[in-house]
Formats: C-alpha cells, sequence, structure tokens
C-alpha cells in the first residue's frame, strides 16, 4: 500500500496555516445534516465531540464508563506543555518542536509535530477561558514547572490533578453541547466493530453493557479517540479498563497500525509489591523537578539496606549515587524518560536496588524540603529560623505542589515520602505506536480518523513528559475540527447512512459470533489469567530490553498462548445483560493478537531507539544506537487476515528542518 | 489474612436483591480492597458463579467510578481515600466486612454493587461550564490575573471526582456538596461571571427535578468525601442562589 502522509508543501511554520486558508468547508446548514461519532471522551474524544457539536454537526459520543467525566485523562497528573514562554528562558515554537523530534529520537514527523508546538498556545488560552484552575504564583499569572528532555520550563499545571481538571474543562464543553442536544452521549458502550461501506467508514457496531444489546450506529464520519494499549503488559500505569479494541477492529478492517513496538516505560512509579496487583501506579515526573534520583554507591550498604538493617536516611552522602547527575550532568535527573528507566534497570541489575524485589531506586525529596524551607524563611525574614523549622516549611511547599502524589504514596506503600525517600521503579505508561494517521488524522480507512493516544503521529520512538495532555487537546480541538471539513465536504450529498445494509448486517453479526464463541469453550481458566500471561511475556521480552532470540520466544509463547486462551478461556453468564468478565474476554483477545504484532515490529526493526531498545544496537557507553541508513521510517502494518502475517509498510521520514544527530542529554 | 464478606447481590435494577456471605482466605495486607474483591471474583468464576459487578476504573482515586459502602461507610473507614485507595491492612484477621452499593433515589442499582449516577451528568449539562467555544480565539491566558488564594481555592472544589459518595453518605440523599463544588469553582474565577447567575439556578433545578434530598446541614458528605472538599462550598452555593434569586434579570 502506498502511504501518503498528506503533508502540505511550503516553508514548515506555514503549513498549517496555509492548509487552513485552502481547506474545503461545510456550510452551516448543511452540517446540521452531517453526523459525526466520536468513540471515547477522554482529552481527544471529549474536545473533539464538543468543538464539532459547536460547529453544527451532529454527534454521538461514546465511551465505556458510566460518564465521560471518567476516561483514562483524569488520571494524568503532572501537567500541559505549551510554548507560551511566560517564563521567558528562551521557549518558543521551535524550541517545542525542536525538543520534540530529538526526544522521539527522530522517529516522529516534522509537518505533524510544528503543528503541534504552534497550537499548543491556543490550548492554555482555551483551557483558561474554560475555568479550568491552573496553578498561578502569588502575582496572580499562571505559573510553570519543568520536564524531562527539556532545558525550559514550559509546562502548566494544576497540582498533581493537571489531568482532572483539563479534562473536566472539555466535559463541561461537552457537557453543554449535550444540553443544547447537539451531542448524544452513550455512556457504558462499547465499540466493538467498524462498518465500511464502498470503502468509507459509515458507523459502528457497540454493545450496550447494561443491557448487553448489540446496536449499529451510523454516521458520514468515526473518530477513534480511545486512547493506548499499554495495558497489553496487563501491569501499566493505565486505567483497568483501557484497551486496543476499538484500534484493533479498525486494524483488522484495513486501518494500517504504526510502530506497534513504541511503547514508553516510566521511570517513576511505585515498585510492583507481589502477585495479587492489578494495576501500578504513577508517580508524576514532576516530582524529578525536586526530587533527586540514587542508589547506594557500595553493594554492601544495597544489600544492608534491602535487608532493612540500614534505613536509606542513614546513609551517609558519599556512599550515594546520584546516577543521572553522575551520567548526564547537562540534564541530571530531566532526562528522557527512556533514558532514566534504562539507568534504573541498569544499577537494579547491577544489584544496587533498594526494595526487597531488588527493583527500586530511591527519589529523594531531602534536598528539596530544606531549599524551599530556606527560602521561605527568607520571604518571611526569618533569618534565625531552626533547622526544623526550615524543614516544617519545605514540607508545606512541597505539599502544595506535591501533595495528592505524597497521599498517593503514602496509601500504597505505607510509608511517609515527607520522612523517607520514595522507592520508585520503571512502569509501563503510554504507547507512542497506534493506528496510523496522515497530516488530516485520517486512517488508512477513509472517513475514519484517529486522535490522541490512539494515533501514532507525534511523538516518534519516545513522548516527551506533559506532551500528551497537549496533542490530546490539540488533535481534538484545533487539527480535527479543520481536518474532517476536508472529507465531509464531499458527503453533503450523502444523506442519512441507512443501518439496514448487508455491510451493518455482516460486521453485526461478526460481532455476535466472537462474544457467543466465549460461552461455546469448556474452559475454566478466568480472562486475568491469560491477561497476566500475555503480560509477562511482554513485559521480559518486548520490555525495557529487547533482543533477537528473546523476540523469537516471545511469539512462539503468544501463538501458544493464543490457542490456548481460546480452547480453555471460561467467561461466565452470557451476552445478556451485565457482563464485565465478558468485556474482559473481548478485549484479551485483541491484547494477545496485538501482543505478537509488537513483537514482530520489535523483531523487525534492527537499530535502537527511543524506547525501542535492542540489546544488539547500543553504544559502548549503553545509549541506544540508531540505524538512520535503514531505520528512518514509520513501520506501518497492514493485517492480512492472519494475525501472525502482518505486512510491512514504510513511510520515510523526512527532516528538512532538522539536522538529524545522535540524541545526547550529557 | 481470612476475611468474611457479607455482599450485596442484585440481578438488575428491578430485582429485590439480598446479602450473600463469602469467604476468602490468604489476603495480604499489601492488597487494595479491590484487589481482594478480584480475588473474590476469580475464585467465583473459576466455580462457575456469577461474579460480584462493581465499578472501577483508575484505581489510583481520581476517576470517581468505585463506590462501595463498607461497614456502613461511604468508601470505607478511612477518610480521604476512595475505595480503590484503601488497603487491606486497614482490616484485622477474621474480621467480617459488609459491602453496599450507594443507595440513594438519585442512584438506583443497575447490577450489584454498580449504580446509575447519570444524574450528576446532567446537573452537568444544566449548567456546569461556561459557554465559551472552543476556536482557541479568546484572550490570552495571562491577561486577566487571577488572585492566587481565588485559583487555589476555585481548584480546591474543582478536584471534586464526582463519585457520589456525599450523596450515599446523606440521610436526606442530597447532592449539594457535589453540585455547590462546581458552583464555586466557577463563582471564584473572573471567567465564571457572566453566566454566575443563570448557572446556579439551572444546577439547583435540576438537582431538584433528580429526587436528590435537600440539605439539613449535618455535614456527614464532607466527613466521607474522599477529597476532602469543604462544607464552605455549600454556604457559598447558599448565598449564590440567594443572590442570583432575589435580583431577577430584569
Ligand atoms: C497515570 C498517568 C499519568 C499521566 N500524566 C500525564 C501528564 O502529566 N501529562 C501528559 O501530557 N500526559 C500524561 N499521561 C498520558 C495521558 O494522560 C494520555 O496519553 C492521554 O490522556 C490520553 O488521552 P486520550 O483522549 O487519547 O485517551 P483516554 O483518556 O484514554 O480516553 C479513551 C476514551 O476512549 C473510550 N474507549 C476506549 N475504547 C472504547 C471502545 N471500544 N468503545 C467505546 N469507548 C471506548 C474510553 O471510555 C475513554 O473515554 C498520563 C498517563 C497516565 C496513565
Ligand atoms: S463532593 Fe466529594 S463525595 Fe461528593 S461527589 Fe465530589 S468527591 Fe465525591
Ligand atoms: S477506581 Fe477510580 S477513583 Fe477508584
Amino acid at each position: 500500500m502506498a502511504l501518503n502522509s498528506r503533508i502540505p508543501e511550503g516553508p514548515l511554520d506555514q503549513k498549517w496555516t496555509k492548509y487552513k486558508n485552502s481547506v474545503k468547508l461545510v456550510n452551516p446548514a448543511n452540517k446540521r445534516s452531517i453526523e459525526v461519532i466520536v468513540v471515547g471522551t477522554g482529552l481527544a474524544g471529549a474536545s473533539a465531540a464538543a468543538s464539532l457539536a459547536e460547529m453544527g454537526y451532529k454527534v454521538k459520543a461514546l465511551c465505556f464508563q458510566d460518564s465521560p467525566r471518567r476516561a483514562h485523562s483524569i488520571a494524568a497528573q503532572g501537567g500541559i506543555n505549551a510554548a507560551k514562554n511566560y517564563m521567558n528562558d528562551g521557549d518558543s515554537t521551535f524550541r517545542l518542536f525542536y525538543d520534540t523530534i530529538k526526544g522521539g529520537d527522530y522517529r516522529s514527523r516534522e509537518g505533524n509535530v510544528h503543528r503541534l508546538a504552534e497550537v499548543s498556545t491556543n490550548i492554555i488560552d482555551q483551557c483558561v477561558a474554560q475555568g479550568v484552575p491552573f496553578a498561578r504564583d502569588y502575582g496572580g499569572l499562571l505559573d510553570n514547572r519543568s520536564f524531562g528532555g527539556t532545558q525550559v520550563s514550559r509546562t502548566f499545571y494544576a497540582k498533581g490533578q493537571t489531568g482532572q481538571q483539563l479534562l473536566l474543562g472539555a466535559y463541561s464543553a461537552m457537557s453543554r453541547q449535550v444540553g443544547k442536544g447537539n451531542i448524544t452521549l452513550l455512556n457504558r458502550h462499547e465499540m466493538l466493530d467498524i462498518v465500511i461501506v464502498d470503502g468509507k467508514a459509515r458507523g459502528i457496531i457497540a454493545r450496550n453493557m447494561v443491557t448487553g444489546e448489540i446496536e449499529r450506529h451510523s454516521a458520514h464520519a468515526v473518530a477513534l479517540c480511545t486512547g493506548g494499549y499499554g495495558n497489553v503488559f496487563f501491569l501499566s500505569t493505565n486505567a483497568m479498563g483501557s484497551n486496543v479494541t476499538a484500534a484493533w477492529r479498525a486494524h483488522r478492517r484495513g486501518a494500517l497500525f504504526a510502530n506497534p513496538c513504541f511503547t514508553q516505560i516510566h521511570p517513576t512509579c511505585i515498585p510492583v509489591s507481589g502477585d495479587h496487583q492489578s494495576k501500578l501506579t504513577l508517580m508524576s515526573e514532576s516530582l524529578r523537578n525536586d526530587g533527586r534520583i540514587w542508589v547506594p554507591k557500595f553493594k554492601e550498604d544495597a544489600e544492608a539496606i534491602r535487608a532493612k538493617k540500614l534505613r536509606p536516611v542513614d546513609l551517609a552522602e558519599d556512599r550515594r549515587d546520584y546516577y543521572l547527575e553522575r551520567r548526564y550532568p547537562a540534564f541530571g535527573n530531566l532526562v528522557p524518560r527512556d533514558i532514566a528507566s534504562r539507568a534504573a534497570k541498569e544499577r537494579c541489575d547491577e544489584g544496587f536496588g533498594v526494595n526487597s524485589t531488588g527493583e527500586a531506586v530511591y527519589l529523594d525529596f531531602s534536598a528539596a524540603i530544606v531549599r524551599y524551607g530556606k527560602a521561605e524563611a527568607n520571604v518571611k525574614g526569618l533569618h534565625n529560623a531552626s533547622e526544623a523549622e526550615i524543614v516544617a516549611m519545605g514540607k508545606k511547599v512541597v505539599e502544595s505542589k506535591y501533595g495528592n502524589l505524597f497521599q498517593m504514596y503514602e496509601q500504597i506503600v505505607a510509608e511517609n515520602p515527607y520522612e523517607t525517600p520514595m522507592m520508585i521503579y520503571p512502569a509501563v505508561h503510554y504507547t507512542m505506536g497506534g493506528l496510523w494517521v496522515d497530516y488530516e488524522l485520517m486512517t488508512t480507512i477513509p472517513g475514519c480518523y484517529a486522535c490522541g493516544e490512539a494515533n501514532f503521529s507525534d511523538h516518534g520512538a519516545n513522548r516527551l513528559g506533559a506532551s500528551a495532555l497537549m496533542q490530546g487537546l490539540a488533535d481534538g480541538y484545533f487539527v480535527l475540527p479543520y481536518t474532517i471539513g476536508n472529507y465531509l465536504a464531499d458527503e453533503i450529498r450523502t444523506g442519512a447512512i441507512s443501518t439496514n445494509t448487508p455491510e451493518f448486517e455482516e460486521a453485526e453479526k461478526n460481532v455476535r459470533n466472537q462474544l457467543e464463541s466465549f460461552f461455546t469453550t469448556n474452559g475454566t481458566k478466568p480472562v486475568d489469567y491469560f491477561h497476566k500471561k500475555l503480560g509477562k511475556i511482554m513485559w521480559n521480552m518486548c520490555g525495557m530490553a529487547r533482543n533477537k532470540p528473546g523476540l523469537e520466544q516471545a511469539i512462539a509463547d503468544i501463538r501458544q498462548l493464543r490457542e490456548d486462551f481460546y480452547k480453555n478461556v471460561k467467561v461466565p453468564g452470557s451476552t445478556k445483560g451485565m457482563n464485565p468478565e465478558l468485556e474482559k474476554a473481548a478485549r484479551v483477545a485483541d491484547f494477545i493478537e496485538l501482543g505478537e504484532l509488537m513483537c514482530i515490529d520489535a523483531l523487525d526493526r534492527n537499530e535502537s531507539c527511543g524506547g525501542h531498545f535492542r540489546e544488539e544496537y547500543q553504544t559502548e557507553e549503553g545509549e541506544a544506537l540508531r540505524d538512520d541508513e535503514k531505520y528512518m521510517y514509520v513501520a506501518a502494518w497492514e493485517f492480512t487476515g492472519n494475525p501472525s502475517e502482518p505486512k510491512l509498510n514504510k513511510e520515510d521520514l523526512v527532516y528538512e528542518n532538522i539536522k538529524v544527530s545522535a540524541r545526547s542529554y550529557k | 489474612m481470612n476475611l468474611t464478606l457479607k455482599i450485596w447481590r442484585q440481578k438488575s435494577t428491578n430485582d429485590q436483591g439480598k446479602i450473600v456471605e463469602y469467604k476468602v482466605t490468604d489476603i495480604s495486607e499489601d492488597m487494595s480492597f479491590l484487589e481482594m474483591i478480584d480475588v473474590l471474583n476469580y475464585d467465583l468464576v473459576e466455580k462457575g458463579d456469577d461474579p460480584v459487578t462493581f465499578d472501577h476504573d483508575c484505581r489510583e482515586g481520581i476517576c470517581g467510578m468505585c463506590s462501595m459502602f463498607i461497614n456502613g461507610e461511604a468508601h470505607g473507614p478511612n477518610r480521604g481515600v476512595t475505595t480503590c485507595q484503601l488497603h487491606m491492612r486497614s482490616f484485622k484477621d477474621g474480621e467480617t466486612i459488609y459491602i453496599e452499593p450507594w443507595r440513594s433515589a438519585g442512584f438506583p442499582v443497575i447490577k450489584d454493587l454498580m449504580v446509575d449516577r447519570g444524574a450528576f451528568d446532567r446537573i452537568q449539562q444544566a449548567g456546569g461550564f461556561i459557554s465559551v467555544n472552543t476556536s482557541g480565539r479568546t484572550l490570552d491566558a495571562n491577561a486577566i490575573p487571577v488572585p492566587k488564594e481565588d485559583a487555589d481555592k476555585s481548584f480546591d472544589a474543582a478536584t471534586c471526582i464526582g463519585c457520589g459518595a456525599c450523596v450515599a453518605t446523606c440521610p436526606n440523599g442530597s447532592a449539594m456538596l457535589f453540585v455547590s463544588a462546581k458552583v464555586s469553582q466557577y463563582a471564584l474565577l473572573p471567567q465564571g461571571q457572566v453566566e454566575r447567575k443563570e448557572r446556579v439556578l439551572n444546577m439547583v433545578k435540576k438537582m431538584d427535578e433528580e429526587g436528590f434530598g435537600n440539605c439539613s446541614n449535618i455535614g456527614a458528605c464532607e466527613v466521607q468525601c474522599p477529597k476532602g472538599i469543604s462544607l464552605e462550598n455549600i454556604a457559598r452555593m447558599n448565598r449564590e442562589y440567594l443572590m442570583a434569586s432575589i435580583k431577577p434579570e430584569n
């Protein structure tokens, strides 16, 4: 298949403006008779649904939770980037663009990323106008913090609940349109197939999760804003329900899946404590603004700490190894995530880990507490403040910045992070891969769009912190509302689309057959059994470090697992009514197929880049070694009918505005 | 540890429902409450029984889905946490734990521990927004400074997760804490001023229509709210409401 990214001609900083000036428009009267289905109500979906409805389209919005406000975006903690340069620290659109391309290890598209940087500033204006209560300084202006992979402060935040506040903002915009009758909300509905008529996306098949009914919904275009697929690893920082099903079913119907193996392992998460664990909890990257990461310098100290004979606070400063500051003096604790994660793994593999499993490093706030305490004392004119008073004031400042994160930590670990350093370890967090889309965010199925984490478009092989929220809102508020018009302008004569057609019939039957098949096996094992097994295979062989024999093994194991799943899975109840086990079974069936594709992709990419680290390809210092000659392309996989035999299509990446070089954060 | 669970089982909205007893064994202190239920459900599925249906998603106290009434308290015995953040170290070996759904006229049970909180969405749709289109062509974000104190208070109100524990806890089934948190978030910001009056009138009207009870200043909601939403918000909403009612638009 020939892939055309349809990047507009012209200089980089004029592409989007030129595009907007020449794009086809749909007049208001015609919009009223055009329907759009938006699947997903996270930042991408809620903002898209609200914007399209405001413009006059008839919108249907689906989510599998009981309310749009509960989409997984709600859990985002640390912040959202924008090139406002309010801090006057040299930030600019170009710099945000450059940081994003470099952070992504030169595996993303220049045109898309520049557009993202351009619209980033509108997002903040928009959100403030909507009543999003961002953090402010004493002068009443917006505050910023720093995130990894940058040397400026461009991250806007609302304590540790930035995603919540942004999503509630988008949800409020959406609610306004629901109230006006411009959006029909379908909560507790799960999309299980996409319907294609004459080569175009014309609707979806969804299951009403309360009644169990299988429903047909038609539209002139479908936008998939269904989030990422990190839960293929079973354990991740994603919400329990996050899944790949919508994207995967579209893939099975012809949408190419791009760079599936590009997953982000986040360096600062609460470590795994046992087999019972159902999910992992992130400790926001913003903590690396103020926390210093270390392990003991000497093995005997690490052993003593693991045996609980030594407390970390009692370990002398010169017996600690602040390994990020040591290895990467220019960026220190704020290196990008892939680098920080690998560095933690390296130390733990060498035997310096600090919890009972040996898989944890410290994130320490004691220095920040003293630093903030002293600053407060100065502000308040307390020049003779005692050490205890300084620490107390410092703790208050830290609490005001990260209070909810510290509370979350204490709930889970039962230790007080104000008193003793946090223990953290990398965990699966985000997926850069996703449905392949062109500049207009259209997949390879005409009329089917993908926005937010569900697409692959902007983050290359590694996403920078605070850029997912930016991308989700950019796609939904400012990109899709323009680009979809270019397609819908040709649909004004189509008229209402009937669901009473052979195509809908076939798709519905397809869904029914799959769901019913789970009840015809005489299986004995719950769905979670298979999901956990898949997760272990993926984490061990397609996780932070990958190699050829491991990936080959993983592919064989997954094929076996798939067979076992269809023979032995046990789903209670029936397709009728509320049945969470049935929902899980359908999702895990897709995760198993996706897992195999991820391993195939990782095996095919004989280089290391960003989060994709092939052990065979590294520098002497253990850094990722790219092969730009051979692999400077997007791997876009096509479904052939057999999940084990996907077909590779390549989109070559061209850099006209940035000099491609080895990434260095030293 | 080993526990006895007495769980509310109800097949559908119209079913009578009853408490059913289950035993779980080998529960670790480090498990979260929902992971303990996962263990139970895994066993039930293996045995061919119907697992317990409950709402949950993020499992880190932010999405507002989880909603269990545990030993007579919304979100269980600890303050400032949601059900999913509750850990088994808060319980003793051999204990009997009662688990029920939110109960309120405004929240019909769908199945077992899962209820329908759609009323909250509808209240939001009645006025919980600022009417600004999403064109991006608004004022520069820093054009209107907002005093830090107001911004912080607005944020505190905005951290409500819409879980409904306040309603479930209130003997009157009142939704005042939830609604007042939204009203306060906007009332405290300059951007929220234009629609200040209609907002509070419309949201309160919808709240009453949805069958939530009146507030009689008991204050149980504030105690059980996992996000520490303050009663101050209710006082503020009452003032807003009064102001909006005595000074009609024309
Ligand atoms: C713990 C955590 C913290 C994070 N912190 C940050 C941060 O500080 N800054 C940052 O930039 N990024 C952060 N991220 C990443 C960021 O939150 C996500 O990438 C982003 O929110 C994804 O938004 P989305 O709209 O694409 O998808 P989501 O928010 O995941 O929404 C998906 C939507 O699709 C619906 N859906 C899915 N499948 C179906 C289906 N089959 N049928 C119907 N509906 C369906 C769901 O119901 C939901 O409404 C964080 C992520 C995590 C996990
Ligand atoms: S006010 Fe508190 S208890 Fe009520 S819905 Fe909001 S967070 Fe839940
Ligand atoms: S599951 Fe999200 S708040 Fe408990």
